[in-house]
């Protein structure tokens, strides 16, 4: 299977009219679909079908065309191929308002260097005010869609969203409606369309109705059994509606016709795009709101870049698709609101405040949105439901990172203060008092029980001091990196490795309780020194230069 | 005490500090110091001295943690800087060690309130002043103009001053370290207290010194650790009472406060530096009322501050309740110049006289 390569280019041809190309690799339009998929609105590909999809009332890219059309009068350029074998197909394609149906300007065939794939160019008036939050939003569109890599080339700047993940996604299956989430306008068409009799249309056309369901439906309807779907009147349907929406059916299938994003492959898309400290990411199972199959995911990200003081970054999402605007409107900030992130170690004012990122995904055969516009989900309660307890299922992990990264500073801290400033203030009370420096290894030692490595540079000389304080013979191996050559190091390391300007210098000691070891070099110091060979929790090392 | 024995006292007290951590290193043990807590909720009135301390609540710093390891590092920074201060016998202010502190590193100051309040430590921890370390504050200590007479030691040499007859117009400036000046003698019935500039003009100019054997002092806003020195010394050495004449709003009574009772950063040398005797003659809210001065309508600010005063235990009196209440039911403020819209020698003719005799001053 193929993986998604989508190209955005957005080209500035006057000051206000732009030129935006769309192109993916994907299986093509066959060209007799073509005018219809661009050139007219309302043309669904979904009716009859229920499952996850991306669109679902057919106007996106036929508005997109009108638009064009209304603000430039330039034609909308599409060329689509949907097998090597076969020619690409390049139509110029306008709407005729009038009657809303595809004017083709031009078709021929042509060349085309994909084998397969489909190309869109329209040319509209427009500003690029909004620059960064189109950049968002192919961000945000790449984080859910780990598969796909998305490369852009918006006025002159480029910017390239690589996949983490090489697995195509499953495709959602299709599933049959679910009489509890149906409404009059399908019910009519499917009966229209249906040569059954009521009791196996019932059955066969729509999920979860058994033999006993369809009969107590339609005694509740008082329709017979017999009777052909599609000889149904208007005043028929309604009742049968009202039966279908009543009688208790079994909640939808939901494994097969949803797609959820999955909890590796968030983490890994969140830590790609900003490189966090923590990550998790949450799966919830499947669950069901009016007959409406959905699936919640949320993640939660924290520390790396993600900006200290400021309220937390909230990304919202539905079907895949990122919803960028009324995010105060959206169930989705609503359920972020109402979660008590004091309880898991985050200040909030309304929403969580601090270097955090949420991301909430809602995966749907029907995304219930506020409006028209599809930029907010609405208070479904069981939608909110499940948003609520992936929250505090993350919140929870957050908090148990948050707690073990504060007692791992405390530690480090203690440390600091033992190793680094009781040596310095020794040296001074010794020099106030005229006395000689008191050996402060008792003090590191009793309170330590580690192994200690401290690195410091004074008066040209790089020294490395080690100690095991703990009750055991350890063998450490001691990695010293720095831009010091150090052909003077006493003792004399086992090897050095050379990497450009660093150089790393290896020892390989074995220390019984209490013994100490010490290496020292002319150089300037700096770099990084690494113990290995001991358990991250029996040791500690200290850099004296910070 | 002989300026030798006053330093070798300073420097014994402050070597029993490195000296302590000291033997607590060589012990093995992690060095640490105690003080008192330094907040508004330890301060406590001392009903022997009439005046405002620290109370019993401590906190300790110990080297356990890097901030607590630090403070102690730059305390010994400090008391090494000092020791070879009292030695070389130079002294510096406190801004100017904040900056010698630059080349100190790790033990560095961040900001000079950070060194401010070290010395402050030290001063509590040893019992001495700043003065005896050497240190002195930035800021001017008090002007005086009256009939007092001093003598300063000074770099120069020992120097008799009469604070009328041998100062200009603007008077005498009292040194940093006030324990360099010696009070002699004096013809004075009271000491006034000015907070602005200007009145400390016009009573000179009005001769409202020579007229009524006052004392003038110039407090210069908020006054300086020295100027309340000099008051409380006034006060005390020679039995004469100190008045304070202020602008009429919420600030200028708590500079009338920290005159009489002490400030929260000075409250472990409260005694020394209050005047617990010391008496408020205006501008009071009942003088705006009845001179129909000039006024400014209260701030927001204003307001919570008066109302902060109505439950300030140094001003939990009968005279200051009725006074503060006045004012927030007139919402009005008056400056002590506001005087002059009644003439240039109301203030000193009419204004001072009666107020003072009312009090019982004159």
């Amino acid at each position: 299977m193929v993986l998604p390569d989508i190209l955005v280019q957005v080209k500035r041809v006057t000051d206000e009219v732009f030129r935006v190309i769309v192109e993916d690799n994907g299986p093509g339009i066959v060209p007799a679909q073509v005018p219809y998929v661009f050139g007219k609105l309302l043309y669904g590909s979904r009716f009859h079908q229920i499952k996850q999809s991306r669109g679902q009332q057919g106007i996106g890219i036929s508005a997109a065309v009108l638009y064009a059309q209304l603000t430039t009068g330039v034609p909308s350029l599409v060329i689509s191929r949907t097998d090597a074998k076969k020619p690409a197909t390049r139509f110029e394609i306008t709407i005729k308002i009038e009657t809303n149906e595809p004017d083709v300007v031009s078709q021929k065939e042509v060349e085309w260097d994909r084998t397969h794939g489909t190309l869109v160019e329209i040319e509209l008036r427009a500003t690029l005010a909004a620059k960064k939050r189109l950049v968002d939003y192919l961000k945000y569109s790449s984080v859910v869609n780990p598969h796909a890599r998305i490369r852009a080339e918006i006025d002159g700047e480029v910017f390239t969203f690589d996949r983490v993940s090489h697995d195509p996604i499953p495709l959602p299956c299709p599933i049959q409606p679910h009489p509890h989430g149906i409404e009059i306008g399908l019910l009519k068409r499917m009966a229209g369309d249906s040569a059954l009799p009521l009791d196996r249309f019932l059955v066969e056309s729509f999920s979860r109705v058994g033999k006993k369901a369809a009969v107590e439906i339609l005694k509740k309807a008082d329709l017979s059994p017999s009777k052909k779907a599609k000889a149904l009147t208007a005043e028929e349907l309604k009742p049968l509606l009202a039966a279908m929406q009543s009688v208790a059916i079994p909640a939808p299938p939901t494994s097969q016709c949803l797609s959820p994003i999955g909890e590796e492959l968030i983490r890994k898309s969140l830590d790609k795009e900003f490189m966090l400290d923590f990550v998790k990411a949450k799966t919830r199972p499947p669950s069901v709101y009016s007959g409406h199959p959905f699936v919640v995911e949320a993640a939660i990200g924290y520390g790396g870049k993600l900006a200290a003081e400021e309220k937390a970054i909230i990304l919202r999402f539905a079907n895949r698709v990122p919803l960028m605007y009324q995010q105060g409107a959206c169930a989705i900030t609503q359920a972020i609101a109402r979660v008590n992130w004091r309880n898991y170690g985050i200040s909030q004012d309304g929403l969580p405040v601090g270097p955090a990122l949420i991301l909430v995904h809602v995966a749907a055969t029907n995304v219930p949105f506020t409006s028209e516009s599809k930029d907010a989900i609405a208070a479904i309660p069981e939608i909110e439901k499940e948003i609520d307890l992936a929250l505090k299922d993350l919140g929870r992990e957050l908090k148990t990172f948050l707690s073990r990264r504060d007692k791992h500073k405390l530690q480090e801290d203690r440390a600091r203060a033992l190793c680094a400033i009781i040596p310095e203030i020794a040296v001074k009370v010794a020099e106030i008092t005229g006395k000689p420096v008191p050996d402060t290894t008792p003090i590191e030692g009793r309170i330590m029980h580690r192994l200690v490595a401290k690195k410091g540079t004074a008066g040209g000389t790089v020294r490395i001091a080690i100690r095991n304080y703990t009750d055991k013979p350890v063998s450490p191996t001691v990695y010293d990196t720095s831009p010091d050559p150090a052909p003077d190091a006493e003792p004399k390391p086992g090897y050095t490795h050379t990497v450009g300007d660093d150089h790393t210098r290896v020892w390989k000691l074995t220390l019984a309780p209490g013994e100490g070891w010490e290496a020292t070099y002319t150089g300037k110091g700096g770099g990084t020194l690494d113990i290995q060979g001991v358990g991250e929790a029996v040791k500690m090392v200290v850099d004296l230069d910070v | 005490m002989s300026k030798e024995e006053f330093d070798a006292l300073a420097r014994t007290k402050l070597l029993a500090i490195a000296l302590e951590w000291y033997n607590e290193m060589q012990g093995g043990e992690i060095p640490f110091i105690r003080l008192p807590t330094r907040t508004k909720a330890n301060i406590e009135y001392d009903i022997g001295s009439e005046v405002w301390k620290y109370g019993d609540r401590e906190s300790t710093r110990a080297a356990t943690s890097e901030k607590g390891a630090l403070h102690l590092l730059k305390m010994a920074y400090v008391i090494g800087f000092i020791k070879q201060q009292l030695a070389e016998n130079r002294s510096s202010t406190l801004r100017e060690l904040y900056y010698i502190s630059e080349g100190w590193k790790r033990a560095k100051f961040g900001a000079q309130d950070e060194s401010n309040l070290l010395i402050e430590d030290l001063e509590i921890i040893t019992d001495l002043q700043r003065e005896a370390f050497h240190l002195r504050p930035e800021e001017d200590g008090a002007t005086v103009f009256g009939p007092l007479r001093i003598r300063e030691r000074t770099r120069r040499g020992v120097r008799e001053i009469h604070c009328r007859d041998d100062v200009g117009e603007a008077g005498y400036q009292i040194p940093n370290d006030v324990e360099t000046v010696e009070f002699l003698e004096h013809d004075a019935k009271f000491v006034i207290a000015l907070e602005t500039g200007g009145m400390y003009a016009r009573l000179i100019e009005n001769g409202f010194d020579e007229e009524h054997e006052a004392i003038v002092v110039h407090l210069k806003g908020q006054p300086a650790r020295s100027t309340r020195r000099v008051l409380h010394r006034l006060n005390e050495q020679f039995g004469i009472p100190v008045t304070v004449f202020t602008d009429g709003d919420p600030w200028s009574y708590r500079i009338f406060a920290s005159v009489a009772y002490g400030a929260i950063k000075s409250a472990h040398i409260s005694e020394i530096l209050a005047t617990p005797k010391a008496q408020f003659i205006g501008v009071q809210p009942s003088d705006i009322r009845d001179y129909n001065l000039p006024s400014d309508t209260l701030s927001d600010k204003d307001i919570d501050a008066l109302k902060a005063e109505l439950s300030d235990p140094r001003f939990d009196s009968e005279y200051w309740k009725g006074q503060i209440n006045l004012q927030l039911g007139m919402k009005l403020k008056s400056e002590q110049q506001a005087f002059a819209a009644r003439g240039l020698d109301f203030v000193t003719k009419e204004y001072l006289p009666a107020r003072l005799s009312e009090m019982g001053v004159i």
